[in-house]
């Protein structure tokens, strides 16, 4: 009965449904020409970089309610997002280690005792910043649930109390975005740091083993994160696009487009802001968790601040305040990037030197981000609300 | 007739100009009352004071039976108590549909977490119907409001106003650009509105003023210079001097 209702909604939102039946199709054909369960057309590691993309989808779908449809330009939100992946990460790497140690004991004369393991956990996890105590903030990372909540909870809270500090003082526009460049600087200053506990500018890194799942092979796995990743973004498109068609939308638009009205007329602004700080806040994290076990790495660099500010250019290309405009800049700009960066693309000789695509692919970002500001506001979902004559959001 | 809104004394400065100077003020239930003075007068900066956006220095602002200080309260909450406001530039959600623009204002609960869990109902839209033809505008609640001409703009900010329900309604320079048949509605919703409710009015067009036949209050200089009916106001000498003679 409920389905049916469903259904019958989504059936009304045309955009919805041909969203997530593009994805749907994608991801049977990725599956099915991945070497992992198919035949054998995409490699591996092609799987995860396509998978990480729709991670990247997710985070954009983030950025462009917080900032396409409220108005608040974060340039924060892969702090977040990085958070996330710390978090999964703690569990992965933990209980993997565990395990190559309770196997690694089991040829010995006397069991390990809980300290010993401990010990030995912590000799292999932080012997790389000179340490062997496990610190306080692992004291749950052999528990894969209570890890899980963390990745909720974590990252929600502190954008609960960043957020509550900075919409409270009435901190807007520009100086918002500089306060949460700061956030996302200061959480990586910190991690930098060998005594943070999250082994410093070391990261924590073979996160692509999953524990216990040694004998799987990694095709299989990066099969198993890419229907993950799609799954969990078409859950987030739909989930946003509930939240942006119903009162809540109208609410947010209207702080985007006159806060001061929308206070006139009793609503509390501030509030309102958290909401959707926090919300998107924890739809980064949880992007980001599925993220780096892709990546199988992750280190303080990836909370850099010009993380967060790829991202505000994503959304600007793709087009903001349009869902799948944020979808469409993600994933294209991001697999753009990864191309003219990954050496793939060849160097241009031009007779008095030669074009070289990794250091010139950040000028044709930049020129392409001057051009859709000037040409296209809209972007490319803009374009596409063009040719299709319907009117965004 | 019992005090809706009392204003006590107020004084604000802003660096070093005094806007409003020892200005005292009252308006009773259902009563129109228009505000005139020249530019710096002190006219907008005493509806700030009063919907919260600006701080007096000194001098207190009470509301309804119970002589609530509005002072310590946030816009929205002083929104809330049933304070509406309408500003002198129509500003209206331009991207967002008639019905959305009334719905938004509707007089529901304002919280998050009440705004996620609404579902539009039979009677929120009866209300929006209603109040979509009381302000002329019926045949456009689908369209958006960024494609209204000016004038329905001002009415669709006054439905606004209305579907908040406010007890007190602050409207700045209603007559605004619009055409003479316009006006003529105008004249005759503030009217309306003033049965049931305290509506204040503040104009500069003064046969604007002259349409409304109210009580009239001349500011000047942050403080009030004269009070009273039309005639009896344009006819007083310093009134005169100061603003009409001009």
């Amino acid at each position: 009965m409920e389905n049916t209702i469903l259904i019958k909604h989504l059936l009304k939102h045309p955009s919805v449904m041909i969203f997530l039946g593009l994805l749907a199709g994608f991801t049977l054909l990725v599956v099915g020409l991945a070497e992992g369960a198919g035949i054998g057309l995409i490699s591996t590691s092609f799987v995860k970089t396509l998978g990480k993309t729709l991670c990247l989808c997710m985070i954009a779908i983030a950025m462009d309610l917080v900032w396409g449809f409220c108005g608040i330009l974060s340039l924060g939100h892969f702090a977040f997002f990085a958070l996330g992946g710390y978090i999964i990460g703690m569990w992965l790497m933990f209980a993997r280690t565990k395990l190559i140690v309770l196997e690694a004991a089991q040829n010995a004369v006397l069991p390990m005792t809980q300290s010993e393991v401990s010990q030995a956990v912590g000799t292999q996890i932080f012997g790389v910043v000179g340490g062997a105590e496990i610190p306080a903030i692992w004291t749950f990372a052999d528990n894969f649930w209570i890890q899980i909540a963390f990745v909720v909870l974590v990252p929600g809270l502190l954008a609960l109390i960043f957020g509550w500090l900075a919409f409270r003082a009435r901190v807007n526009g520009v100086y918002l975005s500089i306060l949460t460049q700061a956030m996302t600087l200061a959480l990586a200053l910190y991690l930098f740091q060998n005594d943070s506990g999250l082994r410093g500018n070391n990261g924590l890194s073979g996160l692509q083993n999953i524990p216990g799942f040694d004998a799987v092979s990694q095709a299989d796995i990066s099969i198993w994160f890419f229907i993950a990743s799609a799954g969990a973004l078409a859950l987030i498109y739909v989930l946003a696009y509930g939240l942006i068609s119903s009162k809540m939308g109208n609410i947010i638009r209207g702080i985007r487009d006159n806060e001061a009205r929308v206070r006139f007329l009793g609503y509390n602004v501030e509030s309102y802001k958290l909401f959707i700080f926090v919300l998107t806040a924890i739809i980064a994290a949880v992007a980001g968790a599925l993220y780096y076990p892709q990546a199988g790495i992750i280190n303080p660099a990836e909370l850099a601040p010009i993380a967060s500010i790829y991202l505000a250019v994503w959304v600007a290309i793709g087009g903001r305040g349009r869902l799948y405009g944020a979808v469409i800049g993600a994933a294209f700009v991001s697999l753009l990037s990864s191309y003219f960066t990954g050496g793939q693309a060849p160097d241009i000789p031009l007779g008095f030197g030669t074009l070289r695509w990794t250091e010139w692919w950040l000028v044709l970002l930049g020129l392409s981000f001057v051009g859709v500001t000037l040409y296209a506001p809209k972007g490319i979902g803009g374009l596409i609300d063009h040719l299709t004559r319907k009117r965004g959001v | 007739m019992a005090q809706l809104l009392h204003v006590d004394d107020i004084s604000v400065t802003f660096d070093g100009f005094r806007a409003i100077n020892g200005l005292s003020f009252d308006i009773g239930r259902a009563e129109l009352r228009a505000i005139i003075g020249p530019n710096g007068a002190g006219k907008t900066t005493f509806m700030d004071i009063v919907t919260g956006k600006t701080r007096p220095d000194s001098g207190d602002v009470r509301w309804g039976d119970k002589g609530v200080s509005l002072l310590r309260k946030s816009e929205s909450q002083i929104a809330q108590l049933g304070i509406g406001r309408k500003f002198q530039k129509p500003t209206v959600f331009e991207s967002q549909s008639v019905y959305d623009n009334l719905l938004m204002a509707l007089a529901n609960q304002r919280n998050p977490f009440s705004v996620l869990s609404y579902q539009r109902s039979i009677i929120d839209n009866d209300k929006i119907d209603a109040l979509a033809t009381q302000i002329n505008l019926s045949q456009q609640t689908q369209i958006l409001a960024g494609a209204l001409s000016h004038g329905q703009k001002q009415w669709l900010e006054i439905g606004m106003l209305l579907a908040q329900d406010p007890q007190l309604l602050l409207v700045d320079e209603p007559a605004a650009g619009m055409t003479a048949p316009e006006r003529a509605v105008t004249v005759k919703l503030l009217k309306e509105l003033a049965q049931t409710r305290a509506v204040v009015v503040v104009e500069h067009d003064m046969e604007f003023i002259r349409q409304l036949e109210c009580r009239i209050t001349v500011l000047h200089e942050g403080a009030v210079l004269a009070e009273g009916q039309i005639d009896f106001v344009m006819q007083n000498q310093e009134v005169i001097d100061v603003y009409l003679g001009r």
